[in-house]
């Protein structure tokens, strides 16, 4: 297997499926000429011509609602938000629009859509570009929601994305875009949607998470050991549709939780997956289920600030402390 | 507004013989009565809670989709906002499956899933039927997208509210259909209140068609209380937008003669009753009648015949309505997702239920 970054699995997807499938083709801003502005889409315009690479105004409900009406009417649109920070911008097309379009219609039009762009924190780009909205997306019934960790999944879920015949946000670590490592070329390496993976094995407690905060519980995971804790790491990798079996089974072979995401608490991933636990594997705990997230505040713009409200492999670990009563 | 007197409708077939123009008229008034005698029935089902939620009704604007979509062809497209129930009908939906819809009904033309805001159908291109104010612009534009990305010789009809083009929404789309020259014709239709909101209380243009120069974009003014001057203008824009030069904006000016809603009195806090029967004089229908008769197409007894067979039509669709089921409760979770549950994972709550 190869070894490419992140950014490459993500462009390498792109590529195959268009080429596998006329009717996909990629719109957003700086998509085209600019090959994109993280150079996710670099190359594509010279391959696959104006019509299928679009570099649109700088106007996000426009194109997005583009994309969801030649969605509804057979094309297989990628629309790229430069982040998701923009998106918000266009979530009216997005929750009123792509999400419902199939039940409102009884089942008539389907919308094989997918939406993609970088997500999270960078580096110090302060509050209005500093954001996780996963857990925003997912609210919303008709919507699926993936959010790769490594450069494999990030090519296996954006190709199972494109097929899809749902609408599909794929979140992409902004942070992750350098991140290198073994990649299949198989055309046909597809993730499917709605099934989590252990990152890794574990005995006494699990991390569950998704997305750039995979990085931060292993490395939390790596440190535990050496105080004699095995952590088990369990990457959800898609919101929605959510692995809840492979949750249920991590917190029966661990039976202490810590959840970890990188948005913030309050309606977060981390909440639905507590009550979740809490709901259908209450028996197996030995412990609360215990979260790290974002602290409830703006990101602050000021380093020290900034790392002080970014969940850290430090509060992992003391929270996983915590649940093994250490 | 002084009410021009068209000619008599351009003649369908470029040929153009007599007999072809006489049915256009003669298919277009009848169409017209449907919408209001239908309607009229919908009101009357309202009122006795046959009918729930929302339900904007279109009397007195009939001559705008009737006129518009009698200028498209096989193939076209056509989307609108929540006052829907005459453009379904204009596309040639089944009656009975847009009462049933109303109704909640598991035979509606949205499987009870949709109502009075969000009618469907695939089979006759006619994409709905969306309930947020400017938010199916994009959609639209999106269509056309489509029709170019295929090369396909189709056009795509948008309809909107007057309130609707002071939206991002309206701007965004204009500019990028106007930049890719798409094959779109957006018609906005000015009754003149968004809600209870008078149009010139609530933009600073009173002119709507002046906002597509903002856009190098071609507009024009139309008559929407007289179908012919809809189909003409329509016409128009349809055969430019179909040979490849982009998009018109047409704004119609007409008047409802109801309430914004079902549950908004025809008169009272934002016009009065004397406001809406003087606009009453003004009838597309009783007008559109009057001149065909005047012209020899279509005589009095002729009228009353049709009037009685879409009252029979309406009535008709009414029952079906009421004798349809029910949809079943296992339709619940249905066409959420285009595929079905995986192992409850979809559905975030089904193991609970």
């Amino acid at each position: 297997m190869a070894v490419i970054t992140y950014r490459e699995a993500l462009n390498q997807a792109l590529a195959e499926e268009m080429e596998r499938d006329p009717d996909v083709f990629l719109m957003g801003e700086e998509v085209g000429v600019y090959n994109g502005a993280y150079k996710v889409s670099k190359g594509l315009l010279d391959r696959f011509g104006e019509m299928r690479v679009v570099d649109t105004p700088i106007t996000e409900l426009g194109f997005t609602g583009l994309g969801v009406g030649a969605a509804m009417t057979g094309l297989r649109p990628v629309i790229e938000f430069m982040t998701y920070n923009f998106s918000l911008l266009a979530l009216d097309q997005v929750v009123h629009s792509a999400a419902k379009l199939l039940s409102m219609s009884g089942g008539q039009f389907k919308i094989p859509i997918t939406f993609r762009g970088p997500t999270g924190a960078a580096l110090q780009l302060a509050a209005q570009h500093s954001q996780a909205l996963e857990a925003m997306y997912a609210h919303f019934p008709g919507m699926k929601i993936v959010v790769p960790g490594t450069p494999a999944d990030a090519k296996g879920l954006l190709k199972a994305a494109i097929r899809d015949d749902d609408p599909v946000a794929v979140f992409e670590g902004e942070m992750l875009y350098n991140l290198k490592g073994e990649v299949p070329e198989d055309d046909d390496f597809v993730i499917p949607l709605g099934v989590a993976e252990v990152k890794r094995e574990g005995r006494d407690v699990s991390i569950i998470t998704h997305g750039k905060m995979v990085h931060v519980a292993l490395q939390a995971a790596a440190q535990l050991e050496k105080d004699g804790v095995s952590a088990e790491v369990l990457d959800l990798r898609s919101l929605r549709p959510l692995d809840v079996d492979a949750i249920l089974a991590t917190v029966a072979k661990t039976n202490r939780v810590v959840l970890v995401e990188e948005g913030w608490a309050f309606g977060g991933i981390t909440a639905t997956v507590a009550a979740l636990i809490q709901e259908e594997a209450f028996d197996h705990l030995d412990a609360p289920i215990l979260r790290v997230t974002q602290a409830d505040v703006p990101m602050p713009y000021a380093k020290g600030l900034e790392k002080a409200a970014k969940p850290s492999v430090e509060l992992v670990v003391e929270k996983v402390n915590r649940v093994l009563y250490r | 507004m002084a009410k021009k007197k068209a000619d008599p409708m351009p003649a369908a077939q470029p040929s153009g013989d007599a007999s072809a123009q006489r049915d256009d008229n003669r298919e277009m008034l009848r169409s017209m009565l449907l919408q209001r005698r239908f309607e009229e029935r919908t009101a009357e089902a309202y009122a006795i809670g046959k009918i729930g939620g929302f339900c904007h009704l279109y009397i007195g604007q009939e001559a705008v989709a009737t006129g518009a979509i009698h200028a498209l062809q096989q193939g076209d497209y056509v989307m609108t906002a929540y006052r829907e129930h005459a453009h379904a009908l204009q596309c040639g939906m089944d009656p009975g499956s847009i009462m049933a819809e109303l109704y909640g009904k598991a035979t509606g033309c949205s499987k009870g899933k949709g109502g009075s805001m969000h009618m469907f159908s695939a089979e006759r291109n006619y994409l709905g039927g969306h309930g947020i104010v400017g938010g199916q612009i994009p959609l639209a534009l999106g269509v056309a997208w489509k029709i170019k990305y295929r090369g396909e010789q189709r056009v795509m009809q948008v309809y909107m509210g007057e309130a609707a083009v002071n939206q991002g929404a309206f701007h965004e789309s204009l500019n990028m259909a106007a930049l890719w020259k798409l094959p779109l014709v957006l018609i906005v239709e000015n009754n003149r209140f968004g809600m209870g909101t008078a149009w010139e209380r609530a933009s600073s243009l009173y002119d709507i068609a002046q906002k597509a120069s903002a856009y190098a974009m071609p507009s024009a003014v139309a008559d929407g209380m007289d179908p012919l001057d809809m189909y003409r203008v329509t016409k128009e824009a349809a055969d430019r937008a179909r040979s490849g030069e982009g998009p018109t904006l047409i704004e119609a000016r007409t008047y409802r003669f109801v309430g914004h809603s079902m549950s908004d009195p025809v008169s009272g806090v934002y016009r009065t009753k004397e406001d809406v029967e003087r606009e009453k004089l003004k009838d597309p229908i009783r007008i559109y009648a009057d001149f065909l008769a005047k012209q020899g197409i279509l005589s009095q007894e002729e009228l009353e015949k049709m009037d009685a067979e879409v009252r029979e039509i309406s009535e008709k669709a009414a029952q079906f309505a009421e004798d349809s089921p029910d949809p079943e409760v296992g339709e619940l979770y249905k066409d959420v997702y285009a595929q079905e549950d995986v192992n409850g994972r979809l559905y975030f709550d089904m193991r609970n239920r």
